[in-house]
């Protein structure tokens, strides 16, 4: 036993490096207040018209003239993007466990959807608001679309990811499918589940904005369309950093679920 | 009668473009409670035999048998630990050690008391509720062994079950297998490429050449036990080395040991 030291005995070092993680979030904040105060001056100094580009006052200006239809619309996007964001997550994951189990499936739906992969979204939004008109339902529709993919993707090959010396552990005990699914496989899985379920949410806002270009009397993406139309371009930026607020925001819920469900998942 | 019978035993692994023959006409009588080596350069079909006496592959020709029965499947009388630990991350180290019992459907309350002795046996006492992760290499491997025995089998195939550990804990965990067995009694068929490790834990070591993988010796092993470090400077274990080692090169070729 003397040979040994467990591998917690090595994390000391770590924990004596409070100043750096004190600076790793204080030299972006420092930078990026920089950058802001950089922005309004050169903006006020170059006389660049509002229109074109607005200082960050005007922008704070806007918003907060502007902060019922701001939230109004920020809740819009946000329920489209979290209803087909919660649609790709029902139907993949037990789409991707059919397609590891059934080599039919595997050999005909599953080549079918990775082809399928290859084609714009941003393509089909057009014809989705011609199948089902304005309104939520076309949005969540290419949001899910766009989830669909990374989802069913990463499930699938976190399934067939378990070692070949475990399943021959697993089977020299006769365990059912039910217990290698729910002991095994699926706890497995979960971490590459969630890499898929991290690249979807990150996608998931982008699809609802380019749903809300095609056609919609909603959201920030249409906010967005309709204030640059007016002219009233500090409030298309208040939308635009709301949407950058909400895509980080949902990001980071979904890395703390995942902290959650899955404590052993390696860190990055 | 022997615990397990291998008669004539051929695997060939067949795929669309290729056959590869892993093993060719292979007998061999192990005795209830028998310690069994089997060593060979990589590619000799140690795995596949080993796999086959576990019930995990069927062989192409030949017979098992396996308590005077034909062996049709996986048996749940044995054991198995791999080279590497595959402990479930999720799992503390009770629970890792537990999961044959799940399985099995055996009584968990039993198995828990169960399993806090064997790791107690195999020094893990205090590690019940760690992680995998904060585990030495040489630990999670205990974990392994403990797993392996948790439903108690009266066989423990192992397969290069050290080959990733560092010399040290590699002896080490060596002579606390050799006291595992002498202390619970039960056959063990251990696969390793090192000569030295397969001489000091045998009672008998099976050499294997490769392509096809065939039996090229056996040679009993007639050092006292409790065995010791001390022994491999012996003339006795020095001639047994070389007479392991002729046996293996001139069936394969390039292997080191
Ligand atoms: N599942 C398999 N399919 C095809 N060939 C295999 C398979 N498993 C092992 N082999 C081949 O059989 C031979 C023996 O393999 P193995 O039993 O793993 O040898 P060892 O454990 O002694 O290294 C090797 O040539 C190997 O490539
Ligand atoms: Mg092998």
């Amino acid at each position: 036993m003397t040979a040994e030291l467990p591998a917690s005995a090595r994390t000391e070092d770590e924990d004596l490096e409070p100043s750096t993680t004190l600076f790793t979030y204080l030299g972006p904040a420092v930078t990026l207040i920089g950058l802001v105060a950089l922005w309004e001056v050169l903006v006020r100094w170059s006389g660049i018209p509002g229109w074109l580009l607005p200082t960050p006052t005007a922008i704070g200006e806007a918003m907060a003239e502007w902060r019922n239809e701001l939230g109004w619309h920020f809740l819009i996007t946000l329920y489209e993007v979290l209803a087909g964001f919660a649609l790709s997550i029902v139907v993949s994951i037990p789409l991707a466990v059919a397609v590891v189990y059934s080599p039919f499936l595997q050999n005909t739906i599953y080549p079918i959807l990775l082809a399928l992969q290859s084609m714009p979204k941003v393509a089909i939004a057009p014809l989705l608001v011609l199948w089902i008109g304005f309104g939520a339902l076309p949005k969540i529709v290419v949001v899910f679309l766009v989830c669909f993919f990374p989802i069913i993707v990463a499930t699938a090959s976190g399934l067939t990811a378990v070692p070949a010396s475990l399943i021959d552990l697993i089977r020299s005990l006769s365990a059912t499918p039910l217990q290698t699914f729910v002991k095994i496989r699926f706890p497995t899985a979960m971490p590459h589940i969630f890499v898929g379920l991290k690249i979807a949410i990150t996608f998931a806002v982008i699809g609802a904005v380019i749903g809300e270009f095609v056609g919609s009397d909603a959201g920030l993406g249409y906010l967005i369309l309709i204030s640059t139309s007016q002219s009233r371009t500090p409030l298309a930026f208040g939308a635009l950093l709301l949407l950058t607020i909400m895509s980080i925001v949902l990001y980071y819920a979904v890395e703390f679920v995942e902290r959650l469900l899955v404590p052993w998942a390696p860190k990055n | 009668m022997s615990k397990i019978h291998i008669e004539n035993l051929s695997k060939t692994y067949r795929s669309k473009r290729s056959r590869v023959t892993a093993l060719e006409d292979v007998s061999l009588a192990i005795e209830q409670n028998e310690f069994v080596t089997l060593v060979g350069p990589s590619g000799c079909g140690k795995s596949t035999l080993l796999k086959i006496v576990g019930g995990l592959i069927r062989p192409s020709r030949g017979r098992l048998i396996y308590d005077g029965e034909p062996l049709l499947q996986p048996t749940r009388d044995v054991g198995i630990v791999f080279q590497e630990p595959v402990l479930l991350p999720w799992r503390a180290t009770i629970d890792n050690v537990l999961l044959p019992a799940e399985i099995l459907g055996l009584n968990l309350a039993q198995c828990r008391v169960r399993a806090l002795e064997l790791l107690k046996l195999v020094g893990l006492e205090g590690f019940e509720s760690s992680y995998p992760r904060e585990l030495s290499g040489g630990m999670q491997q205990r974990v392994a062994l403990s797993r392996a025995l948790i439903h108690n089998p009266s066989v423990l195939l192992m397969d290069e079950p050290f080959a990733a550990l560092d010399a040290m804990t590699r002896e080490e965990l060596g002579f606390e297998l050799m006291r595992i067995w002498d202390t619970h009694k039960k056959t063990v068929i251990f696969v390793t490429h090192n000569i030295v490790e397969a001489i000091l834990l045998a009672d008998r070591v099976v050499a294997m050449s490769p392509r096809p993988g065939r039996i090229a010796k056996i040679v009993k092993i007639d050092l006292p036990r409790p065995r010791t470090l001390d022994m491999e400077f012996t003339g006795e274990f020095k001639s047994y080395f070389d007479e392991i080692r002729a046996v293996i090169y001139s069936g394969g070729g390039a292997a080191r040991p």
